[in-house]
């Protein structure tokens, strides 16, 4: 019984490590989905943190309370202006598209810091004074266990991101948009000679893709770093894009891989605290959730097929 | 076809070029002297013999990671995992420099084989997964550097000190660094790990374009259908890359270990050696001699760095920005390629 309660107690530390993987991972998905590789989602999460922060910093005495949801918005949208450049790079030069994601990266660290020390005259920002805070959600988390679960003491931000997650499957599966997208992701001449506009389609699905780094690269700092500096994402793009192969870049999968990870990384904080994982030193715990995910993948898994031009650049009139 | 060849030489040396443009817009844009700024960068990477050692120094591991990216791209697999490789090679190598006492003609050959082993064996796990049972190396490799990470950082506490930060001084035989060639290059941390570097950018060279293997590796990177048509195995070819990708990297960690620090410590987050490695591949065309090359630009440019806010104010981040568009206009080289041509058309 004892275990059950401590499980029960460690799942709104679940929800809140899973939240920026969920929206990433979702970014993810409609890039591949269309035929872009992202490897670019680490940078733009930083992007979405760089610009959550500063626009918190600066208008948090004139918004107040409100300050965290328009953080949330600006950093969204600055992420996928900046994802303009991958699907520019990508759909219209036809770049390599890891090269160009790999650029991505790198720019937007560097630009991060860059535009902090000139802000902040340091290498970090200030801690930000309108951070998301935890909630108990009304009626809900009155629910005996499941409320204690899943309502209590957890962000609003992961709400969003499981609606977001099972949005982001109606819309890829559900409407004729999804299926333009996804058309253009595994057969792009078949596409465009059904009169689906491909270097569109791509396009937007880039922009998405940035837009949902960038919101989980906003929820990452506004709920749990709290402030920018170089480091402050450091691999969640990475584990994301995992996410997204994990979960065969599919919204659903992407949302359970999230969740998988999210779980593995609480382990690793608060598996001490388990009877039967007490005696295991924290050192196994931390690498436990990487080497689950090997073997998930080696066994459980399998194959995982990605969408057939994934990482091609389509060009016209070619065979 | 020569046309081809000369736009592969050209289309790096522009996209550096254009990448610097970059970097001088931003410093105009927030009020810097780019000519200032620049002059603080080449001063810090060249200025005097202690900014060049350094900046060989810095060149050093960037070589070995370089090819190993190289090497994996040019078979067609994308070893993102060249960092967590770089970790267990330095581990290999310190542990090899802490726990034996030989002659050094042995020690220092025994401590870059140990490293090798190491990385070859972290780039084994992707690399038998992908060719049994088709599992994505990307995701494995970005694993494998999470778990080479916390787990170099075990042994350091546990194996290699008693809970502390930091292993012990490797012995003096396994040291790749001599006083007097430090003393050469005003007491910089130069070693001589850059001939090391450079023999195995000769052995890459050699195997892939001159030995029936590196044929294979090529063919299967190219097109695996056509490989397998022909006879060629393509699971024994991705391991076998997968195993010489990781050797590589494995002995640029050991660069870090028996060369610059002689020492390891514990690691809060990756560095950076491996990721830097895609972008030194990248400049290179996937070749050794191309890899050699940008490793040197990309070690010079990050040496020089740390003297530009000194000297000019710049903040050192500038050049991450700059070596990021090099990168971008490399992966979008088609756009240079399309201006070359149309100013082509226009003379004729």
């Amino acid at each position: 019984m004892q275990f059950i309660d401590q499980f029960i107690a460690m799942m709104p530390m679940v929800l809140f490590y899973s939240a920026p993987l969920i929206f990433t991972a979702l970014g993810g998905v409609f890039s591949e989905r269309s035929g872009v590789v992202n490897i670019g989602l680490e940078g733009l999460m930083v992007i979405g943190a760089f610009s959550g922060i500063v626009f918190n910093i600066f208008m948090a005495d004139t918004l107040g309370a409100f300050t965290p949801w328009l953080s949330l918005l600006v950093g969204a949208v600055a992420s996928g202006i900046f994802s303009l450049m991958h699907a520019v790079a990508a759909v219209s030069f036809r770049a390599n598209q890891v090269v160009s994601g790999v650029a991505i990266n790198m720019l937007a660290v560097g630009l991060g810091v860059f535009l902090t020390r000139e802000i902040f005259g340091r290498g970090q920002t200030d801690s930000i004074t309108e951070p998301f805070y935890t909630t108990s959600v009304p009626v809900l988390s009155d629910i005996p266990i499941l409320g204690e679960m899943f309502f209590d003491g957890t962000y609003y931000t992961t709400f969003i991101a499981i609606i977001f997650a099972v949005a982001g499957w109606y819309v890829l599966y559900k409407t004729s948009f999804g299926l333009r997208l996804r058309a253009v992701g595994e057969h792009p001449m078949a596409a465009d000679t059904n009169g689906i506009n491909v270097t569109k389609m791509r396009y937007i699905a880039v922009i998405l893709s940035g837009v949902l780094a960038g919101l989980g690269g906003a929820t990452y700092a506004l709920t749990i770093s709290l402030s920018f500096a170089g480091s402050t994402i450091s691999g969640q793009g990475f584990m994301a894009l995992a996410a997204v192969i994990f979960g065969k870049w599919h919204p659903l999968g992407a949302l359970g891989a999230a969740f998988f990870f999210g779980f593995a990384q609480s382990l690793s904080v608060v598996g001490a605290n388990f009877d039967f994982l007490a005696n295991v030193p924290g050192f196994y715990l931390t690498i436990a959730p990487y080497v689950l995910t090997i073997l998930a993948l080696a066994g459980l898994i399998g194959r995982a097929e990605a969408p057939k031009a994934n990482g091609d650049p389509y060009i016209k009139g070619s065979r | 076809m020569m046309e081809n060849k000369k736009l592969n030489i050209l289309i790096p040396i522009l996209s550096v070029l254009l990448g610097f443009l970059v970097g001088a817009i931003v410093m105009l844009a927030f009020g810097y002297n780019p000519i200032e700024g620049y002059a603080a960068l080449f001063q810090g990477a060249f200025g005097s013999m202690y900014n060049i050692g350094e900046s060989i120094r810095r060149t050093i591991p960037l070589v070995l990671s370089g090819l190993a990216i190289a090497f994996a791209f040019r078979s067609g697999l994308f070893n993102i995992g060249a960092e967590g490789q770089v970790f267990v090679g330095w581990f290999a190598a310190v542990w090899v420099g802490v726990a034996f006492d030989l002659p050094a003609i042995i020690h220092i050959p025994l401590a870059i084989l140990a490293a090798a082993v190491a990385g070859a064996l972290w780039a084994f796990v992707p690399g038998i997964l992908k060719a049994t049972r088709g599992v994505h190396e990307v995701v494995v490799t970005i694993m494998m550097n999470y778990i080479a990470l916390h787990t170099t950082n075990y042994l350091i506490r546990t194996l290699l000190s008693d809970g502390g930060s930091q292993s012990e001084r490797i012995a003096n035989s396994a040291w790749l660094a001599t006083p007097g060639l430090q003393e050469m290059f005003g007491y910089s941390q130069i070693h001589w790990g850059f001939i090391v570097s450079i023999i195995f950018a000769v052995f890459v060279w050699f195997f892939l374009e001159k030995t029936t293997y590196g044929y294979e590796l090529r063919a299967v990177g190219f097109n695996p259908h056509a490989a397998k048509y022909s006879g060629m195995s393509v699971k024994r070819n991705i391991v076998l890359a997968m195993l010489i990708s990781g050797g590589l990297a494995g002995i640029g960690g050991a660069m870090e270990g028996i060369g610059t620090f002689g020492y390891m410590y514990t690691h809060g987050a990756f560095t950076n050696l491996g990721f830097d490695g895609i972008a030194v591949a990248l400049l290179g065309a996937n070749t050794a001699p191309g890899v050699v090359l940008a490793a040197f630009l990309f070690g010079a440019l990050k040496v020089g760095a740390l003297s530009m806010p000194p000297l000019s104010g710049v903040p050192a981040e500038l050049v991450e920005i700059v070596i990021a568009m090099i990168i971008f206009f490399v992966a979008a080289s088609y756009m240079i390629r399309l201006v070359i041509m149309r100013f082509k058309k226009e003379e004729n």
